[in-house]
């Protein structure tokens, strides 16, 4: 049974909150209740982005009151057909060079953890993953669950800049950075795959709902497939 | 029917074309991006009666020396940058007519961060993903789509329209962008994210605006409230949300936030003083100050 809360964060934007953890189990549920959303919700309404447990609901406030969204929203929610939810997706493999280079996280993670850098490339390769949510910057596709033998916690300050195709970790989650951008997660590689590409019609190589592996390949081969790094250009 | 309009001589050093945001592409990542000081970008095409959404010039700082290639009247608000015609100072906060051949130059700016700058009708520039709004970290909008800030000599198209009459904002429509900013916050339902203890210093800390601070967040200085949490299950970011990564120090989300994020968020900030925040130069002082939504919606 799908039961959910509607909170308030401010006077143009709404949040449904379907659970307080991160389970395989929400995917479906949340993708249905934003296809329907999307559907139903109608004018005014701004940008549906659904999360791990969450689907923010943002709207034009002056077309729209947060009491009468809140209203709505769950009305519509009521209607959602449980029996209906699927569970498609497809398998995808992103290439990732593992290295201090490019990982310059790698040794810090593996200490956190008391393994070997080749302990944490494999546990971070044996999973399929799901992507939960496609979010924070273009094509960033949230993938989980890590092992609990990788759980690390986020920098205590973000960097100012990721470069573009590195493959990080932050708890119990991993994901690689479609573009140069700040942030807080640990880097612990980096892939030469485009994961965010405007000139295709489908922009991204994952939607949420798909399964996602990782496949360690050689500084050689990301060099030939197109992979870039300068020495020290992330620190 | 268009035919030139703003010749860009010298780009100063960061003039991005804005409208109100590129919606309905935050499920794929994009940030929304658009005017960071959404109370002066609506103003400026009020004055020209243009559609609140026209695209209009956004002045980071100043610096900016543009050539008029045609007749044309425009509307100058926001951060006063001492504006000049044909070395002739210009007021903002009112429309102005412009010849050909004039040049429009910006000084910097002495109160405030960002000026705007519109045309009557608007500038005449193809949508990217539904919006001009530029977000140089995702290479999105602008002139020709590809999210780069204005550079020497690129053109404006600017629409042959007619004029309205000449109009001023009045005087209590114009903020002071000198004076201490002070953000009326929503506090999150997620009270237990942060103590009481927290709380209580956040709001009676002065804390200063940090010069990292950009389109994307606000980033202050001052005393921490850190997070009983570390992370949390990343989740979608509002307008004005205030989010505080472990180091204790509070960032608040502007326009070119990141769409989802893990770090706790201790409210949201009414978005009038999310637009004040953004026009606050580094160093600026600011507060905050508890608000219900019912404060936030009435205006």
């Amino acid at each position: 049974m799908t039961s959910w809360v509607v909170e308030t964060l401010g006077p143009d934007a709404v949040m449904v909150r379907f659970g307080e953890v991160i389970t395989p189990a929400l995917v479906p549920i949340i993708r249905a209740a934003t296809d329907l959303l999307r559907e139903t919700l109608g004018e005014g309404v701004r940008d549906l982005v659904p999360s791990y447990t969450t689907l923010m609901v943002s709207f034009d406030p002056l077309a729209h009151s947060v009491n009468e969204m809140t209203g709505r929203v769950n009305a519509l929610l009521q209607t959602l057909d449980e029996q209906q939810l699927g569970d498609a997706g497809e398998q995808i493999e992103i290439p990732v060079w593992y290295d201090p280079v490019v990982g310059p996280d790698l040794k810090r993670v593996a200490r956190y953890h008391q393994l070997s850098v080749d302990e944490v490339i494999a546990r971070h390769c044996v999973v399929d993953y799901h992507v939960f949510a496609i979010g924070f910057a273009p094509g960033f596709a949230y993938l989980g669950e890590t092992p609990e033998a990788l759980a690390t916690p986020r920098l205590d300050t973000p960097r100012a800049k990721v470069p573009v195709g590195s493959v990080a970790l932050a708890d119990r989650q991993t994901a690689v950075y479609p573009i140069a951008t700040p942030g807080g997660w640990n880097l612990i590689g980096r892939t030469p795959m485009t994961m965010f590409d405007r000139s295709r019609p489908q922009l991204c190589p994952v939607a949420t709902g798909d399964r996602v592996r990782f496949v360690p390949i050689s500084r050689a081969e990301f060099l030939a497939r197109g992979g870039r790094f300068e020495q020290g250009d992330v620190v | 029917m268009t035919s030139g309009g703003l010749k860009v001589i010298k780009p100063g050093p960061l003039t991005l074309l804005q409208d109100l945001g590129r919606f309905g592409y935050q499920h794929l990542g994009l940030s929304p991006g658009g005017a960071a000081d959404e109370h002066a970008f609506r103003w400026a095409n009020r004055l020209l009666g243009n559609d609140p959404n026209a695209p209009a010039l956004e002045v980071t700082l100043g610096g900016v020396c543009l050539l008029v290639e045609r007749p044309l009247q425009i509307a100058l608000t926001g951060a006063d940058q001492q504006a000049n015609v044909n070395g002739r100072p210009i007021n903002p906060w009112c429309t102005h007519t412009l010849a050909e051949g004039d040049r429009l130059q910006f000084g910097f700016s002495n109160s405030g961060v960002r000026a705007y700058l519109a045309v009557r009708g608007g500038f005449d520039v193809a949508p990217c993903f539904g919006s001009v709004a530029t977000v140089t970290r995702e290479k999105m909008g602008g002139l020709d789509g590809s999210g780069a800030p204005l550079k020497e000599g690129d053109v404006l198209p600017c629409p042959d329209t007619r004029a309205v009459f000449g109009r001023t904002v009045p005087s209590r429509f114009i903020p002071d962008y000198r004076k201490p900013v002070t953000l009326r916050l929503m506090i999150s339902e997620r009270r237990g994210w942060f103590s009481a203890a927290a709380l209580e210093r956040l709001y009676r800390t002065a804390y200063r605006l940090s010069s990292r601070s950009d389109r994307m967040g606000a980033r202050l200085e001052g005393e921490t409230v850190a997070s009983r949490v570390k992370g949390i299950v990343s989740e979608p970011i509002p307008f004005g949300a205030v989010q505080v990564p472990p180091d204790g120090l509070p960032i608040v989300l502007l326009k070119d936030r990141q769409t989802i994020g893990g770090y706790p968020k201790i409210g949201t900030v009414h978005p009038l003083d999310a637009f004040a925040l953004a026009q606050c130069q580094p160093g600026g002082t600011v507060r905050f100050a508890p608000a219900t939504l019912e404060e936030c919606q009435r205006e």
